[in-house]
C-alpha cells in the first residue's frame, strides 16, 4: 500500500447511501413546495423504492400525500393485492385512476387487433386523475438509465397546461436547486430516483428487505412466444392461430400491463438471485421485457411529450 | 463503492460522444438491444461502422441534426465505483448547458483533437469547469491515430493545456492520450504507444481521489420542512428535517438557527428508525434541538461562532441562461438559495468574463444568453451564505423569473457586501 492509500479517508458515503440521501431530499422538496402532491405507484420495484424513500423522507409522520395508481384492468393480479397490502401497511391514502371506467364511460376507445394495448391509453387518464384531484407534482420512480429519452429528463420535469412534455424547453437544474414554481393548471413530474440504476435498485431492495410482488421471482407459467418474447397467456391477450402456448419457468423483470409485459426465463428465487441475474444482464430491461418501446427508436420520446409517465 | 460525477466537455468534432460510447462499450456497459439499435441506426446514416456517438444522442433532433442538444447523464458502474456522467454539449450556444452539467461534478473530462491541440473551446470548457468548482480535471488528448501516435505531439498540447490550468488555479491534472474509435487507452491500454506509462482512462477514473480537503468545516443545515407527526405515540415530537450542506452535526453540539440568531442545543439526529450520534455532509436527516424556537423551511441551522452571514448584499459571478430577454441591471427575480426562496434585484452588472482570454472586461449594458459575468446582487430579505469557494451548495442560487417561473441564471457567490 502506498503512502497515499493509506491516507484516504476511511470512512465514506456509499453509493446507495448517496443516491438514498439525494432521493430523500427530493421528496421533501416536493412536500415543502407543491400544495397537492401525489405519488403515482404501479406496484413495480422502481415505485416501491420510491414508497420507501417518502416513508424514510417523513418518518415517524405518515407520508403527507396520496399515492395514485393507473390501473389499466389488465394488470397481474399479484401486483394489485400487493400494492392494497402495502398501501394499508403505511395508512397512506390510495387513489386509484380506472382505465376500464373511463372506456366504460365513453370517453376512451379501445384499441384492437392482436397487438391491442392499453399502454398509450394510461395516459389520458393519468392526466384526467392529476386533473380531477387538482395535484400539481406527481411523483415518479422513472430512472435515467432506463431509455435514452428519459437520459435527458430533468428531477422537476415540468408539464405545461395539456400534460406534455417539451424536450427541447427544457429547465436547466443546477446544483441542487429545484425549481417548483408552476402556474395553475401546469404541474410538475419529479423523478427521485434518476441517478438510480436498475442495480441500485435491486441492492436496495435487498439491504431495505423490501417485499416485491412474488412475480418477480421465478414461477411456472403459461406462456407463448411473440417477436421473441414470451408473453404470458392472459384474457386480454388475443393470439394468433400460429401462436403456441407452453409452460415455462419465469420471472419478470419489469411490471407493467400483462399485454406488454414480457417475461424471462430464470431460476432467479431470491432477491440476491435477481441482482446475480441483473449484473450481467446483457440485454436493458426495457428492451428484454417491453413490447411497447420497440415501435421506434424514439417511441418513449413521443409518449413522453404526450404526458406518458 | 463510492460515486463518482464527471462532466465531460469537448468542441463538437472532437469525438467526446464517441468516446463516452467507447468507456461504455468496453467496459461493457452497452446491452446487446442497444448494440442493434445502434446498428439499425448507424445503417440507416449510411455508416459503415456502428456509430457509438449515438449512444449518448438520445432525442429525435439530435440523432436527425448529428449534435448533442442537452445535457445527457450516463451511468455506469465497474467492481471499484459507480460512475454518473454529465454530457454536455460543446458548441457556444449551449454553455448554459455545459454550466448545468459542471455544476455537480467532481471531475472535468476535456477532449481535445490531438491535430487540432488546445482550441478556444477548451480554454472555454477549462475555465467553465474551473468556475463551477471543479478541482480535478482529465485532458483526454483523442485521435492519437490521426496524429501518427507522436509522444511530440502529446507534449506540446499538454504544456498548452497545462498554462491554462496553471493560469485558473487547477492543481489536479491528468493527461492521457487515446484513440476512442479504436478505443486505444480508453479501457484497454493501447500497444501503439508503448511511450506511454500513465493508466487508461478507466484506471484513471476508478482511482482518483476527488475528496475536496478545503471542505467547509463549519456546520450548515438548511431546514427543508418540519416533522410533527399527528399520531398518539409521537405526540410531543417535532423535528427538522434537511440535508447537512457542509460540516458535520453532533448531539449535544451548540448551534444558532438563522435569521432570529437564537442559541439552542442538539438533542437528536434521526435517520428513520435510526438515532444518530453525528452526522456529515450530504446525510438525510431530521435534527431535534433543546429549545422551542421559531423554526421553519428556510431558516439554517449554523455552528454557533460560525454562523454564516445573514447577507442582503453580495457579488456573484453568473451565468445568464435565458433565450427569452437579456440580463440587465434593476431587474428583480426570485432567487433561491438551499431551501429559501426571496425577492431579489440584480442592482448591476460589474463585469463579464471573457472565458477564451480569461479576462475581465468592462461589463455590457446587459448580459445576452450564455453570458457570464460579476453582478452584485440586493435581496429582499437575508440569505445565509457563504463564498462558492468555500462551499459550494451554500455559496449557489439560481435566479426564477418571476413572471415566466423559467430558471433563468445560476449564479455563485463571491464576497458578501452587507
Amino acid at each position: 500500500m502506498t503512502l497515499e492509500q493509506a491516507t484516504l479517508p476511511a470512512a465514506r458515503h456509499s453509493d446507495l447511501d448517496t443516491v438514498e440521501a439525494e432521493a430523500i431530499f427530493i421528496m421533501r422538496e416536493v412536500a415543502a413546495e407543491f400544495e397537492r402532491p401525489a405519488l403515482l405507484f404501479s406496484g413495480g420495484k422502481d415505485s416501491i423504492v420510491l414508497l420507501r424513500i417518502a416513508e424514510k423522507a417523513f418518518w415517524p409522520a405518515k407520508i403527507p400525500f396520496p399515492v395514485v395508481h393507473v390501473d389499466t384492468g389488465h394488470n397481474f393480479p399479484e401486483v394489485l393485492a400487493f400494492r392494497d397490502r402495502r398501501v394499508a401497511e403505511l395508512g397512506a391514502k390510495l387513489i386509484v385512476g380506472s382505465v376500464q371506467e373511463a372506456i366504460d364511460r365513453g370517453e376512451l376507445v379501445e384499441e384492437r387487433g392482436v397487438r391491442a394495448s392499453r399502454n398509450r391509453l394510461q395516459t389520458p387518464v393519468l392526466l384526467n386523475t392529476i386533473a380531477k384531484h387538482e395535484f400539481n407534482a406527481a411523483l415518479g420512480g422513472a430512472r435515467r438509465d432506463e431509455e435514452k429519452a428519459r437520459a435527458k429528463e430533468r428531477v422537476f420535469s415540468f408539464r405545461d397546461d395539456f400534460g406534455q412534455w417539451d424536450p427541447r424547453n427544457q429547465r436547466p437544474e443546477l446544483w441542487h436547486l429545484f425549481n417548483a414554481m408552476h402556474m395553475k393548471g401546469e404541474h410538475m413530474r419529479v423523478f427521485p430516483l434518476s441517478n438510480w440504476t436498475e442495480l441500485d435498485i435491486w441492492s436496495y431492495i435487498e439491504r431495505e428487505d423490501l417485499e416485491v410482488p412474488s412475480i418477480y421471482f421465478t414461477h411456472e407459467r403459461e406462456v407463448f412466444e411473440r417477436d421473441g418474447m414470451l408473453m404470458s397467456v392472459s384474457p386480454y391477450l388475443q393470439m394468433l392461430p400460429q401462436e403456441k402456448t407452453f409452460k415455462e419457468r419465469v420471472r419478470y423483470r419489469t411490471v407493467g400491463d400483462m399485454t406488454c409485459t414480457a417475461a424471462l426465463r430464470s431460476e432467479a428465487s431470491t432477491i440476491h438471485d435477481v441482482i446475480a441475474e441483473v449484473a450481467v444482464a446483457r440485454i436493458t430491461e426495457r428492451g428484454a421485457s417491453r413490447a411497447d418501446d420497440k415501435f421506434s427508436e424514439a417511441a418513449m420520446e413521443d409518449r413522453k411529450r404526450e404526458g406518458y409517465f | 463503492m463510492d460515486l463518482l460525477r464527471i462532466a465531460t466537455a469537448g468542441s463538437v468534432d472532437d469525438g467526446k460522444s464517441t468516446l463516452i460510447g467507447r468507456l461504455l462499450y468496453d467496459s461493457k456497459q452497452v446491452f446487446e438491444d442497444t448494440m442493434a439499435s445502434l446498428q439499425r441506426a448507424s445503417e440507416a446514416q449510411g455508416l459503415e461502422e456502428v456509430n457509438l456517438a449515438l449512444l449518448t444522442d438520445g432525442l429525435r433532433a439530435e440523432r436527425e441534426q448529428g449534435i448533442t442538444i442537452d445535457v445527457a447523464y450516463r451511468y455506469f458502474a465497474t467492481p471499484k465505483r459507480k460512475f454518473i456522467i454529465a454530457d454536455s454539449p460543446g458548441h457556444v450556444q449551449y454553455t448554459r448547458n455545459m454550466v448545468t452539467g459542471a455544476s455537480t461534478a467532481d471531475l472535468a473530462l476535456i477532449l481535445v483533437d490531438a491535430r487540432n491541440g488546445v482550441v478556444s473551446q477548451t480554454r472555454r470548457h477549462a475555465a467553465i469547469c474551473s468556475l463551477l468548482g471543479i478541482r480535478h480535471f482529465a485532458l483526454c488528448v483523442n485521435k492519437m491515430d490521426l496524429a501518427g501516435w507522436s509522444q511530440n505531439r502529446l507534449h506540446e498540447i499538454e504544456d498548452a493545456f497545462r498554462a491554462i490550468t496553471d493560469h485558473l488555479g487547477v492543481e489536479q491534472v491528468t493527461v492521457i492520450p487515446v484513440a476512442a474509435a479504436p478505443g486505444d487507452n480508453v479501457v484497454d491500454r493501447s500497444t501503439n504507444m508503448p511511450w506511454y506509462e500513465g493508466p487508461t482512462l478507466l484506471q484513471f477514473l476508478e482511482t482518483v481521489e476527488v475528496a475536496d480537503p478545503a471542505r467547509h468545516a463549519a456546520l450548515r443545515f438548511p431546514v427543508q420542512y418540519v416533522l410533527r407527526p399527528q399520531r398518539d405515540e409521537y405526540h410531543d415530537y417535532r423535528a427538522y428535517a434537511g440535508t447537512i450542506a457542509a460540516g458535520e452535526v453532533r448531539v449535544g453540539d451548540e448551534v444558532t438557527v438563522l435569521p432570529i440568531g437564537a442559541r439552542t442545543r442538539v438533542t437528536g439526529i434521526d435517520r428513520y428508525h435510526e438515532s444518530l450520534e453525528s452526522a456529515d455532509s450530504g446525510t438525510a436527516v431530521a435534527i431535534r434541538i433543546a429549545d422551542n424556537i421559531d423554526v421553519s423551511r428556510g431558516h439554517m441551522i449554523v455552528a454557533s461562532g460560525h454562523a454564516a452571514p445573514a447577507a442582503t448584499r453580495f457579488t456573484a459571478d453568473l451565468c445568464w441562461m435565458s433565450d427569452g430577454k437579456p440580463l440587465c441591471a434593476r431587474q428583480q427575480f426570485w432567487i433561491k438559495h438551499t431551501t429559501r426562496r426571496v425577492k431579489c434585484m440584480v442592482e448591476s452588472l460589474d463585469d463579464r468574463l471573457d472565458v477564451e482570454n480569461y479576462e475581465r472586461l468592462a461589463s455590457p449594458e446587459c448580459f445576452p444568453l450564455n453570458e457570464i459575468g460579476r453582478v452584485t446582487i440586493k435581496t429582499l430579505e437575508p440569505v445565509f451564505i457563504d463564498p462558492y469557494a468555500i462551499s459550494r451548495d451554500t455559496g449557489s442560487f439560481i435566479l426564477i423569473d418571476p413572471a415566466t417561473h423559467l430558471t433563468v441564471a445560476g449564479g455563485m457567490v463571491r464576497e458578501v457586501l452587507a
